[in-house]
């Protein structure tokens, strides 16, 4: 399943791809990408885990850049 | 700067007051407490930094970039320049507040340009009568009105009024485009003039303004190889710098203290730990990868922006960057060359017994149901309306023609191929143009000409791409090759292959792909349904826009919003400069910060050339990044 977020208060390029790359890491995910640009974040990843792996990219975000949100 | 958001001006205000307290610090006398006056701007720039640097730390996130500040300036107060750890700090914060004003900015520039998405629907309940309704919720069939200065909302066609409409939007065109009754209408274009009553043809979701929103906002999702880099080059970068900062200064402070004087190699004679420890921190100072990891993505996002100004929609970095290297352009005829409104310019029947007339008329019917822009021809040519009751058993050969029965006859339209196929000899024929045959119960029984009429801009948009430097311009098209040995002379494109079928341009691509050099690119421009496979093969599809059917437009890496072939040359042109600017920046600031590296770690460069490194080297790398947002305004024509 493919899901589109907006991103508020991603501030660094290079947060968003570190955020990218561990989000890519994540079990369950096929491909993320995070667009510093558009401040989008797209997931495409297993239903079945989709809110678990929401709340691991939440985590992973906060950890990186701490006021980074994730709307969903 | 009106534009600030909240958080930007209270940045610019703690610059402010941090650098008046600066230059006061500096004008104190100094003394044994001098610190203490620099400790005040300090603080007031880089509490925050501060803050973020301590709250990574404990979250684990080492080689982030307020630690790196963090370190760098504590150590920096550390070895007695204060006011350079100040200066650093205050640097650092200007090239924040700046990177994020020009992110923010683009970011406007191109919502601003792609702001196409209507507001509501005027949809008619009753004669004279409407509502505003969200377009989304209209259906198919739905009479709507569009007043004047009101964005049309959905696809649709005119059944009352008169209009001109602005189509800028869309296609970059300036020049107002008319409707009237019985024309079609896109969602995004501005009525001008009078009030339009239109019936739509789509729903929102699959109406030309969704459909274009859709594609610009998947837009930086494709990467380009650049962008995926330079990223990755910044994950070992920094952790590199850092670990060398570390080795800079604690091999040499090692050495110092366990090494007797007169044994101590040339390189340490003669220094003392603190000036290793200065060399480190200049280290730490140009670490930070965020200069170079923004403007990549900046560049593209502006070229993408650029070309979408001028109806040119590129679906991703990767394809902007791809056109970039265009080696080879193929163009399908018909459609993409030429108008594709073809016009019956002569009638040759096979016998005595048949009037061209009804040669005509047996044609037209057999091809009724067909979309292909010859049947629309035929049916135009027929002077009589046509009854659809005589056509039964319709059968549509991709590539050939059409077979039908008419009238209870067998009744096949088609070309040569075609009359092959059923073994029919037909006559040789000189006339220019697309020739139609014609069989009757498997009996040759005449045939016709149709011929096309090039678009105006053709020959221009091929000479541009050979002053671009394109290698080979090759034309492919189904049609007879006298029809495209005529267009390939008077277009000048170096090699032609005509009577193909779909499948025989998805080889021919491949047989350009097989022939390019290894870094050039073949491009493909084409517009019909047969196109489809051909514009996934080459490395770039261009489909002629929105006039070009949805399959191809799916297909496509880069859309053409009208259908003026010219604008391959502009695509080309903003892909280059694009990957020029990208190009310029690796390279200006993977430089400088080689160069200050190198110096800083023979003891030559100072603080104040490190920050520049980082700083300034940002922000000269956002500002040429934001070059690519500008097209000159001819090139949108």
């Amino acid at each position: 399943m493919k899901k589109r977020f907006q991103m508020k208060d991603l501030e660094c390029a290079n947060c968003a791809a570190k955020m990218e790359a561990a989000i890519c890491k994540l079990e369950g995910v096929h491909s993320a990408t995070m667009s510093f640009m558009t401040q989008k974040l797209t997931i495409d990843a297993d239903e079945s885990q989709f809110d678990a792996i929401m709340d691991q990219v939440e985590a992973i975000c906060r950890k990186i850049e701490p006021h980074c949100t994730v709307k969903r | 700067m009106g534009t600030l958001t909240g958080r930007q001006k209270h940045t610019l205000w703690r610059i402010v007051l941090s650098a008046l307290l600066l230059i006061l610090a500096r004008l104190l006398p100094q003394q044994p407490f001098s610190l203490l006056y620099y400790l005040v701007p300090y603080a007031v720039i880089g509490w925050d930094v501060l803050w973020g640097a301590l709250g990574n730390i404990l979250r684990g996130q080492v080689f982030d970039e307020h630690f790196l500040m963090a370190l760098a300036t504590i150590g920096a107060l550390f070895t007695g320049e204060y006011a350079e750890a100040v200066f650093v700090m205050l640097f650092y914060q200007v090239g924040e507040l700046f990177q994020s004003y020009a992110v923010g900015k683009s970011r406007r520039s191109i919502a601003a340009l792609m702001d196409i998405r209507p507001e509501w629907a005027n949809v008619e309940v009753s004669e004279g009568e409407w509502h505003q309704t969200d377009p989304e919720e209209v259906p198919v069939g739905a009479c709507i009105v569009v007043k004047p200065g009101e964005r049309v909302p959905l696809d649709g066609i005119v059944v009352e009024g008169a209009s001109t409409l602005d189509t800028a939007a869309l296609t970059g065109e300036s020049a107002p485009r008319r409707a009237a009754v019985g024309d079609s209408v896109l969602s995004g274009c501005i009525n001008q003039t009078g009030l339009l009553r239109l019936k739509v043809t789509r729903p929102y979701e699959e109406s030309t303004v969704a459909r274009i929103l859709d594609l610009v906002e998947h837009a930086s999702e494709k990467k380009s190889r650049s962008e995926r880099f330079i990223t990755r080059f910044a994950r070992y970068y920094t952790p590199c710098v850092v670990a060398a900062a570390a080795a800079l200064f604690a091999v040499p402070a090692l050495l110092l203290a366990l090494l007797p004087g007169e044994a101590l190699p040339g390189f340490l004679a003669g220094t003392l730990w603190s000036d290793w420890l200065h060399r480190a921190l200049i280290f730490l100072v140009i670490s930070c990868p965020c200069a170079l990891v923004i403007s990549v993505p900046l560049s593209f996002f502006g070229g993408i922006g650029g070309a979408g100004r001028c109806g040119i929609l590129v679906k991703g970095g990767n394809d902007l960057e791809a056109l970039a290297h265009a080696e080879t352009v193929v163009f399908d005829k018909t459609g993409t060359l030429t108008r594709g409104t073809f016009a019956v310019a002569a009638v040759h029947p096979a016998g005595e017994h048949l009037t061209p007339e009804a040669l005509l008329e047996m044609a037209a019917l057999a091809e009724q149901w067909s979309n292909h822009p010859i049947a629309h021809s035929l049916q135009a040519a027929c002077p009589r309306p046509l009854d659809p009751g005589r056509v039964e058993q319709v059968q549509e050969l991709a590539g050939h023609g059409v077979c039908a029965l008419v009238d209870g006859r067998k009744v096949c339209v088609g070309n040569r191929r075609l009359m092959e196929e059923q073994n029919v000899t037909v006559p040789p024929c000189t006339l220019p143009g697309t020739l139609v045959y014609v069989t009757a119960e498997g009996r040759y029984a005449g045939y016709i000409v149709i011929s096309d009429q090039l678009k105006p801009d053709a020959g221009e948009a091929i000479a541009q791409l050979k002053k671009l430097g394109i290698q080979r311009v090759v034309m492919l098209t189904g049609d007879s090759e006298e029809a495209a040995a005529a267009t390939a002379r008077q277009l000048l494109v170096d090699e032609y292959h005509a009577q193909l079928l779909p499948a025989d341009k998805v080889a021919l691509t491949e047989e350009l792909l097989a022939r390019k050099s290894a870094k050039g690119k073949v491009v493909f421009v084409g517009d019909g349904i047969n196109d489809a496979p051909v514009l996934t093969r080459a490395d770039i599809g261009i489909a002629m826009g929105v006039l070009g059917s949805d399959a191809a437009i799916e297909a496509a890496d880069v859309v053409l919003m009208d259908d003026q072939p010219a604008k391959i040359g502009v695509a080309v042109g903003i892909a280059r400069k694009t990957a020029r600017i990208v190009r310029q920046n690796i390279c200006f600031a993977l430089g400088v910060k080689g160069i200050v590296l190198v110096l800083g770690a023979l003891g030559s460069a100072s603080m104040w050339a490190a920050v520049f490194a980082d700083v300034g080297v940002a922000v000269l790398a956002i500002l040429n990044a934001m070059r690519a947002l500008h097209v000159p305004s001819d090139a949108a024509r």
